[in-house]
């Protein structure tokens, strides 16, 4: 309690300690004396002034004028031809290949996901062969580029004319001819799952291990039965760690089926670069037309990941997260409540 | 699973002790602990634990901490295997079967006698869920309402559809005093309601013996009294309750045994008057002296 004026004035709407005397200036605050006003207001009852930042102000500055810049060159860049931009954006071709980018991620995503959840299952078993087995096809496929995967499955039927399903080294129950299996695009999905269930599965392990333990014994001591304890309560809690994980992989898949290319699947980035080497002039609006599409792709699978988390979010917050129009219009009511009050002082 | 069957035919004959408004009837289990060695890698957790709780009885465990009261617990419904002895539940072997036994429930084989085999997992989860565990952390589940982690045992162990689960889990909600809460998330709750709301989730199965594991060491001290007072409501009805709190004056209340248990061993039990207010050992006396 220091004796210093403000110190004094400032304790007036505090209870006062037993050993000070009640100061002088002391009243309760928002209990002016009528007819004085020439009296500053108390100090409990002023607004406090929010403290000025002009370096912020200068460093906002400064990026906003550096975004107008990259916005200009973007615009007015003869080199970007955004006429030609126009032209492809909605090609046919274009658009096949943009169906085959879907179809490829679409496919692999599924089975990368379940490959995954079955691998990481495998590294959490108790069965030492089941753990050093998904361990290996982990080690293996995270090892060797995707690329090298792609052109070795591409030239797998060289390797081996059937596939059979039977009993190693013995008799064979089913067998397919795999030229006839595999085509391109099966290829490509095969390939891009084999990769993709590589680092689903570790998202999935650390979504499974995120789980607090008790879970696990609270399940079994109630006696649920094991495929219950999975499904029902240990999984759709690890979902809510796996999702933001697993959807980084997804947007990094999409963008890894620009490979299949090379296995002469022409999806959205390769029917851009044939394009290109047709029309070797267009080859950077073709580029263009194939990231703002990558754009479009990823803000998509963004926006299904906030509802995706919000849903996982139930129960482990103690409120949802707002969603955007849900921001917005709080936004507009704490605007609209804070002129209010600034009005009333 | 002939045994399960059989089980739990026995175990609707039975009429209810608990409520009076209910319609399911529960008959409150005699467990024995015999022999017990446990030890974690070189540390001997139990050390030949010899302990039998009659039906109906309310049994508290006492002990300082590292004492293996915890482990004499979760060794009853088998969430941990003892490395010598067994547990009977109504005189049905836990987590084990003697060797060349295979569906005579109720044979309770000499001890020392006659090789023990473990049980397949799913008979083990079979037994789990006819003997009630309540957790110092409620270990409720996060993503599901009261209502949906009261129900949830009842219909995936294949007891009650899910309308009749819910209809229960209302009703034992009610009897915890939640009813009104049956919509909300764990995370919303109160820690003393998560405990009722785990109590709940506990009689759903219609055990016959509930296991407390410190369930009010976890609890703000003005929430104690709301769980202990719902677990003192159970003790009066009959159920058989094995409770390790550090609750001296409730143990005093609702105990009809207390055990002391140091370094993995029973050092003395008896009726509270006993053991509470004049032990005989001086173990015993040295720890109730700190903590009362």
């Amino acid at each position: 309690m220091s004796e210093s004026p403000g110190a004094v004035v400032s304790l007036a709407s505090a209870p006062p300690a037993e050993d000070t005397p009640e100061p002088r200036t002391a009243r309760p605050a928002g209990t002016e004396r009528p007819g004085d006003d020439t009296a500053p207001r108390p100090l409990a009852a002023q607004r406090v002034l929010p403290q000025r930042r002009p370096g912020r102000w200068i460093a906002t500055a400064i990026v906003l004028v550096l975004v107008a810049q990259i916005a200009h060159g973007l615009v007015t860049n003869p080199f970007y031809q955004w006429d030609r931009f126009q032209y492809w954006f909605l090609r046919p071709t274009i658009l096949d290949g943009l169906l085959i980018t879907l179809e490829v991620t679409a496919y692999s995503a599924v089975l990368g996901l379940l490959g995954g959840i079955l691998v990481a299952l495998g590294r959490l078993s108790r069965s030492p062969v089941l753990r050093a087995v998904s361990w290996t096809y982990t080690w293996l496929f995270r090892s060797v580029p995707l690329i090298v995967v792609l052109l070795f499955l591409y030239n797998f039927s060289a390797l081996y004319k059937t596939l059979s399903l039977g009993v190693p080294f013995g008799p064979a129950f089913f067998t397919f001819d795999e030229s006839r299996l595999a085509t391109d695009i099966v290829v490509a999905v095969v390939g891009l799952s084999l990769n993709e269930a590589a680092y689903a599965s570790e998202v999935v392990r650390s979504g499974i291990l995120a789980v607090d333990q008790g879970q696990h014994e609270a399940a079994s001591a109630l006696g649920l039965p094991r495929s219950y304890q999975f499904t029902k309560i240990v999984f759709p809690q690890a979902l809510r760690s796996i999702t933001p994980n697993y959807v980084n992989l997804l947007i990094n898949l999409i963008k890894s089926t620009s490979l299949v290319f090379y296995v002469s699947l022409l999806d959205l980035f390769g029917s851009a670069q044939s394009m290109g080497s047709t029309y070797p002039g267009d080859i950077v609006p073709l580029l263009l037309v194939a990231t703002v599409w990558y754009l479009i792709l990823t803000s998509a699978v963004s926006v299904v990941q906030f509802y995706v988390e919000r849903y996982f979010s139930r129960g482990a917050t103690r409120t949802l997260p707002p969603t955007p129009l849900q921001k917005v219009r709080t936004g507009l009511r704490d605007l609209r409540a804070r002129a209010r009050r600034e009005a009333a002082i | 699973m002939t045994t399960e069957t059989a089980e739990s035919t026995e175990l609707s004959a039975i009429t209810d002790t608990i409520d009076t408004t209910d319609t399911t009837e529960i008959r409150p289990a005699a467990v024995e602990v015999h022999g017990v060695h446990k030890w974690y890698g070189a540390h001997r957790v139990l050390d030949g634990v010899e302990l039998t709780v009659r039906p109906g009885e309310v049994t508290v465990i006492l002990g300082p901490s590292g004492s293996g009261k915890s482990t004499l617990l979760r060794v009853i419904n088998h969430l941990e295997k003892p490395e010598v002895g067994y547990v009977s539940v109504n005189g049905e072997l836990i987590g084990v079967r003697r060797h060349g036994e295979r569906s005579e429930a109720g044979v309770r084989p000499a001890a020392g006698r006659g090789r023990l085999k473990e049980l397949s997992e799913r008979a083990i989860l079979g037994q789990r869920s006819r003997i009630g565990f309540v957790f110092q952390n409620f270990n409720l589940f996060p993503h599901l309402t009261a209502l949906d982690n009261v129900a949830a045992a009842p219909v995936a162990t294949g007891k009650l559809t899910k309308p009749e689960a819910r209809e229960l889990a209302r009703e034992l909600l009610g009897r915890v005093g939640l009813a009104d809460k049956a919509g909300a998330y764990p995370r919303q709750l109160s820690g003393g309601q998560q405990q009722r709301v785990a109590i709940a989730r506990a009689l759903a199965l219609r055990p016959g013996v509930i296991l407390f594991d410190e369930p009010t060491s976890a609890l703000d001290p003005e929430l104690v009294g709301e769980v202990l007072a719902v677990i003192k409501d159970l003790a009066t009805s009959g159920t058989t309750l094995i409770i390790v709190t550090h609750e001296i004056g409730f143990a005093r209340e609702v105990a009809d045994r207390v055990v002391f248990l140091d370094e993995g061993r029973i050092v003395e039990q008896g009726p509270p008057s006993a053991v509470l207010d004049h032990p005989e050992h001086e173990r015993t006396r040295d720890f109730l002296s700190k903590v009362l």
